[in-house]
């Protein structure tokens, strides 16, 4: 780890015959507070550490990941590495000899990473209060308030001299709340399951009006209950920043990961419907469709210096005025596709290996206000909060449902409908984006829970997005 | 390389009872712990394109510590370097910081542990080839075509103890080979090959009926405009179904606080009376015990003739709720779920079907209405258009949206007689033993919309 002695790794690494190799460390620990139906639920906490070996031999790449970090237990893990890299040298899709060999050198620090934190109690006192006011009424029948809070650091060291430590802290914290009557239930969340999530301390809470918020949320589900069912029909959807999370990523993000396009996935997560011909000149959305892959906002949840392959990270433009330009590829798809890429090489932890992943996408704002983008619609629904996502295995044909919505007539905000859903083609959608809302209505979300891979991997990403307008959309609502 | 963890699994137990000791050795008087164990050595080979692209080892081990006093309770669950010395030195430091926290926390009144103990040893699973050697076989056998997919081997191995003396044991050798065979684009078959007990025979077969399925799907495509087909669903389409429903629906905190997308079978929604569900354990790779130490019965009853007859209780909802905790995980998900056989013989599921889909998977399975069990997901990999009960062309992907209510129940005209044992290819963090028994499906309609 931080303190893993230089001496020690090189020590290990003494007698491969390799031409490149890595070690990548990963310790990671997380607390989880939550209070259930007014219960405090049992505490909980984990420590994770343990370290992936890389290497390159022969041609061929292996790896072994082990959490015996002992000089002993390394060099191990760096000879079992090297024995897969040798062993599979004749069947291995890429020369690994024409693969780039990392030396980064830097340091990443979350926002707060040492500010302190509430103690136990205090945790408790805080959810138990948002617990008792989300139990306002009988028909609430089940409802949670709880914050994980994180710490992992990570470091890479290379045989080419590179060694990078990022600190980074992570708070999530969530509400939700079911509400049932006379056959009729209801779901309301905080942004969704765990959509909330920034990297940072206790400000986060301060910043997303945690305070408060129990009796919100529950005030929305009992609204829902006597809601009549979203109407049917091609309108246009206002979606808020916790619908749009979901629709960046799951239609743009996904499809532009570069091992997608290149063909790993196939037998999983799935391919793309975007080919590496499109790069510089496929129209994915309307001219107000600006999207950039950016690492640089400190509480966003996949902010860094560093990918886990020692690329350098930075703000890119991936679609600028709707215009595809650059996918999300990492330095070896990037080597083997012959295509620009960004720092997105990732793995969810030291027994996965990096894959291309989604970090932080975002949306870039336009310039309307909320106000305007709902005066604009003449017949629609305002969307909020993803509850469901369905999307097919190029990343095209997607149906979407939402846990709340409201109909929009004459550009007023009208009653409340339940069971709100959409559907689309990716490749199409974008370019119904008719209206781009400002820095004002910019909300920093994004999901702990994103996964791909083979074998299979959870992962952290960020989105922030404003508001934003489609026109002529298909809507319906929940079963009659 | 050799197979994974092979030679290991008697060294790994040793070292659990001694993990084991190490807790007990931690406690001070009045204190009892809870122990959860889950380990594997696993090898992971993926491949894109006939080639390998990722190979390799993950080798770890997790310890899931719940130290109790009285009603109040705390775990710390941290990973171990497998060295006894330096692993004990961590559970002592992991206890003491338990024991600090604990007077910082209320009473638990949902807390529900074993009254009895109930030890257990089970091993499944014989020694495996390299698993080099079963990649290069699987690539020999696909040469020439565009193979992509994971090959998954090794020993996972699974242990409860706790301060009064019980242990529980259970290592289950597994391999899981899942592959696709792809024509173009999206075009693709896929087949899957996974068993406790190694045969290049039953591999060699598995790989030829994928070639064999592979010719068909590399036909011209229909493209089928939105609507109700007549459909057939084989075993792994429904498996996608199954898992969907996995996920709350069968769990008895998700009827009580109607979460479950199936509680108005409490109501008076039903299944088909031909459908039977059962969470049968005897028949599946879990371990028969759950993570509070509790034992499992050999199965339990959750839908008898149609009817939703049972759920799936962990010891905190029984608590909770005041009923009988029976085996369930905490997240009350199936862990070996099976459906009844039906009527119709696979070999006549074709013939049966006559005119409409037969769809080989599904994908992305969502909840487009949660309370009604309506769903939402797409066709993938292996799906045709079939007239007169034979294949006629490849169908390019489609979207369902129905209900459960009407896909296995007024519009399920049958279920296949022979079954398949389906492991879990799922490998989120580690390589699942879960695994579900399932039939073919025949509907006569199912709702695509898109």
């Amino acid at each position: 780890m931080p303190d893993q002695s230089l001496l020690d790794v090189a020590a290990a690494a003494d007698g491969l015959d390799a031409d490149f190799w890595s070690l990548r460390f990963v310790e990671e620990t997380c607390e989880s507070f939550s209070v259930q139906r007014n219960v405090q639920q049992p505490w909980a906490v984990s420590t994770d550490r343990g370290v992936m070996a890389s290497v390159y031999a022969g041609g061929g790449y292996g790896y072994a990941a082990t959490a015996d970090m002992s000089p002993q237990g390394l060099r191990n893990a760096l000879q079992r590495a090297q024995a897969w890299a040798l062993g599979t040298a004749r069947l291995a899709l890429i020369d690994s000899r024409t693969l780039p060999r990392p030396a980064p050198r830097g340091r990443y620090v979350s926002p707060s990473f040492d500010r302190p934190l509430p103690s136990h109690s205090d945790w408790y006192e805080m959810l138990q209060r948002e617990s008792l006011q989300a139990a306002c009424d009988p028909r609430i029948v089940d409802w949670e308030a709880l914050v994980d809070v994180l710490k992992a650091t990570h470091r890479l060291i290379t045989s080419e001299g590179g060694d990078v430590v990022q600190w980074h802290r992570y708070l999530y914290p969530s509400i939700s709340v079911t509400a049932h009557a006379d056959g009729v239930t209801q779901q309301r969340s905080l942004n969704g399951q765990r959509g909330m999530c920034q990297q940072g301390g206790v400000e986060i809470l301060d910043r997303v009006g945690f305070a408060g918020s129990g009796r919100r949320v529950a005030e929305e589900a009992l609204e829902l209950l006597l809601a009549p069912n979203c109407p049917s029909g091609r309108m246009d959807v206002l979606l808020a920043p916790d619908q749009m999370v979901l629709q960046i990523h799951e239609s743009i993000g996904h499809p532009l990961e570069l091992d997608r396009i290149l063909g790993d996935e196939r037998n999983f997560a799935g391919t793309s419907f975007v080919t590496p011909d499109m790069f510089g000149t496929y129209r994915y959305g309307s001219e107000h469709l600006n999207i950039t892959f950016d690492p640089t906002r400190p509480e966003e949840l996949a902010s860094y210096a560093f990918d886990d392959d020692g690329t350098a990270a930075e703000r890119t433009f991936l679609i600028r005025d709707g215009i595809l330009e650059r996918p999300l590829g990492g330095a070896i798809s990037q080597s083997r596709a012959g295509l620009p890429g960004v720092a997105n090489a990732r793995a969810a932890s030291w027994n996965r290996p990096p894959i291309d992943r989604m970090a932080n996408l975002n949306l870039e704002p336009g310039d309307a206000t909320f106000d305007a983008l709902v005066a604009g619609i003449e017949r629609g629904v305002l969307l909020e909060t993803n509850a469901s996502w369905s999307i097919d295995d190029s990343r095209n044909k997607f149906q979407f449902g939402c846990e709340r919505g409201r109909v929009i007539e004459n550009g007023r905000l009208g009653h409340v409908v339940k069971n709100p859903n959409y559907r689309g083609i990716s490749a199409e959608f974008w370019r119904s984006l008719a209206r781009v809302g400002n820095a004002e209505t910019v909300r920093v979300l994004g999901t702990p829970y994103c996964g791909k891979g083979e074998p299979s991997q959870t992962i952290r990403v960020g989105h922030t997005s404003p508001a934003c307008v489609f026109t002529n959309v298909d809507v319906f609502g929940g079963e009659a | 390389m050799s197979a994974a963890g092979e030679a290991r699994a008697p060294d790994v137990e040793s070292y659990f009872n001694d993990l084991a000791r190490a807790v007990d050795n931690a406690l001070v008087a009045g204190e009892r712990h809870a122990t959860w164990f889950s380990a594997e050595d696993s090898d992971f080979v993926r491949m894109n394109r006939g080639k390998v692209r990722q190979p390799g080892t993950v080798s770890q081990r997790f310890i899931d510590i719940r130290l109790i006093r009285g009603a109040r309770h705390a775990s710390h669950s941290l990973s171990l370097s497998g060295d006894l010395h330096s692993d004990s030195r961590a559970i002592g430091a992991a206890v003491a910081g338990l024991r600090d926290v604990l007077p910082q926390l209320a009473d638990d009144p949902h807390l529900l542990l074993p009254t009895t103990v109930a030890s257990s040893r089970t091993t499944r699973g014989a020694t495996l080839p390299p698993t080099e050697a079963i990649v290069a076989r699987m690539l020999d056998a696909a040469a020439g075509l565009d193979l992509v997919g994971l090959a998954a081997a090794g020993p996972v191995y699974r242990g409860f103890a706790n301060s009064d003396g019980q242990r529980n044991w259970h290592v289950v050798t597994t391999f899981n080979l899942q592959w696709s065979l792809y024509h173009r684009a999206d075009k693709a078959v896929k087949a899957s090959y996974s068993d406790v007990a190694w045969s290049d025979a039953a591999l060699d077969e598995r790989m030829r009926a994928s070639i064999e399925q592979f010719r068909l799907i590399s036909a011209p495509p229909k493209a089928l405009r939105p609507g109700k087909y007549r459909a057939y669903l084989a075993p792994a389409a429904m498996q996608e179904i199954v898992e969907l429903l996995a996920w709350g629906g069968f769990s008895a905190r998700g009827l009580e606080t109607q979460q479950s997308a199936l509680s108005r079978m409490r109501v008076d929604a039903r299944l088909d009376p031909r459908v039977q569900i059962v969470e049968d354990y005897a028949a599946g790779v879990a371990p028969p015990f759950q993570a509070e130490g509790f034992a499992r019965p050999g199965s339990v009853p959750l839908v008898v003739d149609g009817r939703l007859s049972g759920a799936l209780v962990s010891p905190r909802t029984a608590r909770e709720f005041a009923l009988e905790a029976n085996g369930a995980n905490g997240a009350e998900s199936p862990e070996a779920l099976s459906i009844g056989g039906g009527t119709v013989a696979t070999h006549d599921a074709l013939a049966t079907l006559d005119t409409g889909l037969a769809v080989g998977n599904l994908w992305y399975l969502n909840y487009s209405d949660r309370p009604a069990c309506r769903m939402t997901g797409m066709t993938r990999f292996a799906t045709f258009w079939v007239e007169g009960g034979k294949v006629v062309a490849p169908v390019d992907v489609l979207r369902f949206d129905d209900t459960l209510f009407r896909m296995l129940g007024d519009n399920l005209e049958a279920l296949t007689t022979e079954r398949e044992l389906l492991l879990s290819s799922s490998t989120y963090g580690s390589r699942m033993l879960t695994s579900a028994t399932l039939p073919g499906a025949l509907m006569s309609e199912l709702n695509f919309t898109l």
